[in-house]
C-alpha cells in the first residue's frame, strides 16, 4: 500500500476529528495510507505576510525538517489553513537560500539543516492526480443519489495563485468529486468567498452575516448540504448557523459536511467516522437516506 | 476629516516602511476600485480597501490608525486575484496592522472571549491572536 506522510494540525485532533477519521478511512479504502508525521508542531495557522518576519516560518520549517529526516520529500495535509500556511512558507524558504540559512542557524540545536526539498500537496490533489476520479467512481458502493451538494472552497485552497490546487477563479475539483460520488452539483456564486475566518473570535456578528449570505445562497440554489475542506469554514458555516438563527428566527439551515465525510458515505464506510456529535446541523437524516 | 496634503508627508519614511514590510509598490495603485468591488467584507469596513492605499500614498497615518478596515481584512486574496496592477493588498493590510502591533498595541484581548474559547476551533484562536495581537 502506497504511503504518504500526513500532517494533521491541531484542529483535526479536536473539533474536526470527523475530518481526520473520515479522510484516513477513505484513504485506506482507496489504497493509500496516511502516515502521521512524528513530533509535529503547530504550523502557525496563518502565513506571515511581512517581509522581515522570518520568526513565524520557523514552526513550519521544523515540520519540513521532520519530513526530510524521515527520508521523504512530500507531505500532505487536510486542513486548508495548514495547507496554505505550510505551502506558502515552504515556497518562500525552499526558493530563498538567505532565508533558509538564517532559519537553519536559528535552529542550531537541530541535528540537521533543512535542505529546502520538501513539497506539500493537499489530500484533494492526491484524489485527483494520483488515485484519479475514475478509480474513485469504480469504488463507490452507495452513490449519493438524489442529493444536491454545494461545493464550498473558501479562500485558502485557491488563493494566491502560486499555491492554488485548482483554477482560482473557476475551480472544479470538488464538483468533479461530487459527480463521481453520484450526487448532483449545486452551482452557487459564493463558493470561493471568504467565510470570515478568524474574525469569528472577535467579530461574531460579521461572521453571522457571512454565514447567512453563503448558506442562504446555497439554499436558494436548492442545496441539501454544503461540502467544505477547512475546519474554520466548517465552524463558521455550521456552528455559526446557531447564531444566525438567533438573529434571524426564520432562517432554516442545511448540514455542512467535509468532502471526506461525503466520500466515506459514498464508499460505503462506517458512518461512525463522521462523528455525528461534531456537527451542529444534524447529518443523521442525510446519512439515513444514503444508507437506505 | 480635512487633511492637508504636504510634500513632507508624501515623501515621508513611513511610506517606504510600508513598502518595505509589504514588498509592494504603493504608487502602483490607480484606484480603479476592483479590490473594493470584489471584497466580501467591504460592507463592514469604514474605508474601502483602495482608500487605505490612498491614505498611505498621502501619508495620512492618523486615518490608518483609526480605521477598522485592516482589522476586518482576513487576507482572503480576492482583491489580489482581481487587481489589474497585481498589487498584493493583503500584504499592505498586514503592514498597516503591524504598524500598530509593533508598538505593543493589541487590537483584541483574547481573555475577553473566554465564554466561547472552549468551543472555538484551535485554528481560530491561534490565528486571531497571530493577526490581531502582538
Amino acid at each position: 500500500m502506497k504511503e504518504i506522510i500526513y500532517y494533521p494540525g491541531c484542529t483535526l485532533k479536536n473539533t474536526a476529528k470527523n475530518f481526520e477519521d473520515s479522510a484516513i478511512a477513505c484513504a485506506e479504502a482507496l489504497g493509500f495510507k496516511l502516515r502521521e508525521l512524528e513530533d509535529w508542531y503547530c504550523c502557525g495557522t496563518v502565513y506571515s505576510l511581512t517581509s522581515d518576519d522570518l520568526m513565524h516560518h520557523i514552526a513550519t520549517v521544523r515540520n519540513l525538517l521532520r519530513v526530510q529526516e524521515e527520508g521523504e520529500e512530500r507531505l500532505t495535509t487536510l486542513c486548508a489553513m495548514c495547507y496554505n500556511t505550510i505551502k506558502r512558507s515552504s515556497k518562500r524558504i525552499n526558493e530563498n537560500e538567505d532565508d533558509r540559512e538564517k532559519i537553519n542557524s536559528f535552529m542550531y540545536e537541530e541535528e540537521n539543516d533543512y535542505q529546502g526539498n520538501v513539497d506539500i500537496i493537499h489530500y484533494l490533489e492526491i484524489l485527483r492526480d494520483e488515485i484519479g476520479f475514475d478509480k474513485i467512481k469504480e469504488k463507490v458502493e452507495k452513490p449519493l443519489k438524489n442529493l444536491k451538494l454545494a461545493p464550498y472552497y473558501g479562500c485558502l485552497l485557491l488563493r494566491p495563485l502560486e499555491v492554488a490546487i485548482d483554477n482560482p477563479d473557476s475551480p472544479s475539483i470538488l464538483e468533479d468529486l461530487i459527480t463521481v460520488m453520484g450526487a448532483e452539483v449545486v452551482y452557487f456564486p459564493f463558493k470561493n468567498e471568504c467565510c470570515g475566518a478568524y474574525e469569528t473570535v472577535s467579530e461574531v456578528d460579521f461572521v453571522v452575516e457571512r454565514a447567512r449570505n453563503i448558506i442562504g445562497n446555497a439554499i436558494r440554489n436548492e442545496a441539501d448540504a454544503l461540502l467544505v475542506s477547512c475546519p474554520l469554514c466548517a465552524f463558521n458555516l455550521d456552528n455559526r448557523q446557531k447564531n444566525v438563527s438567533l438573529k434571524y428566527p426564520d432562517f432554516e439551515g442545511i448540514p455542512v459536511l467535509y468532502f471526506t465525510e461525503a466520500l466515506a458515505l459514498a464508499l460505503g464506510l462506517d458512518p461512525e467516522v463522521c462523528h455525528f456529535d461534531l456537527h451542529y446541523q444534524s447529518i443523521e437524516e442525510l446519512v439515513k437516506e444514503i444508507e437506505q | 476629516m480635512p487633511f492637508e496634503i504636504s510634500k513632507e508627508l508624501v515623501r515621508s519614511d513611513f511610506i517606504k516602511k510600508i513598502e518595505e514590510l509589504s514588498g509592494e509598490e504603493i504608487s502602483a495603485c490607480y484606484h480603479c476600485g476592483k479590490c473594493a468591488a470584489g471584497c466580501p467584507s467591504v460592507d463592514t469596513m469604514d474605508l474601502l480597501p483602495n482608500q487605505i492605499i490612498r491614505a498611505i500614498q498621502l501619508g495620512d497615518i492618523e486615518v490608518l490608525k483609526t480605521s477598522n478596515t485592516p482589522w476586518i481584512c482576513a487576507s482572503c486574496y480576492m482583491c489580489y486575484v482581481r487587481c489589474p496592477r497585481g498589487i498584493d493588498l493583503c500584504s499592505i493590510m498586514e503592514a498597516v496592522r503591524q504598524m500598530t502591533l509593533r508598538e505593543n498595541l493589541d487590537h483584541i484581548d483574547i481573555r475577553v472571549y473566554t465564554d466561547e474559547l472552549a468551543t472555538l476551533p484551535p485554528i481560530a484562536v491561534v490565528s486571531a491572536q497571530r493577526k490581531l495581537s502582538s
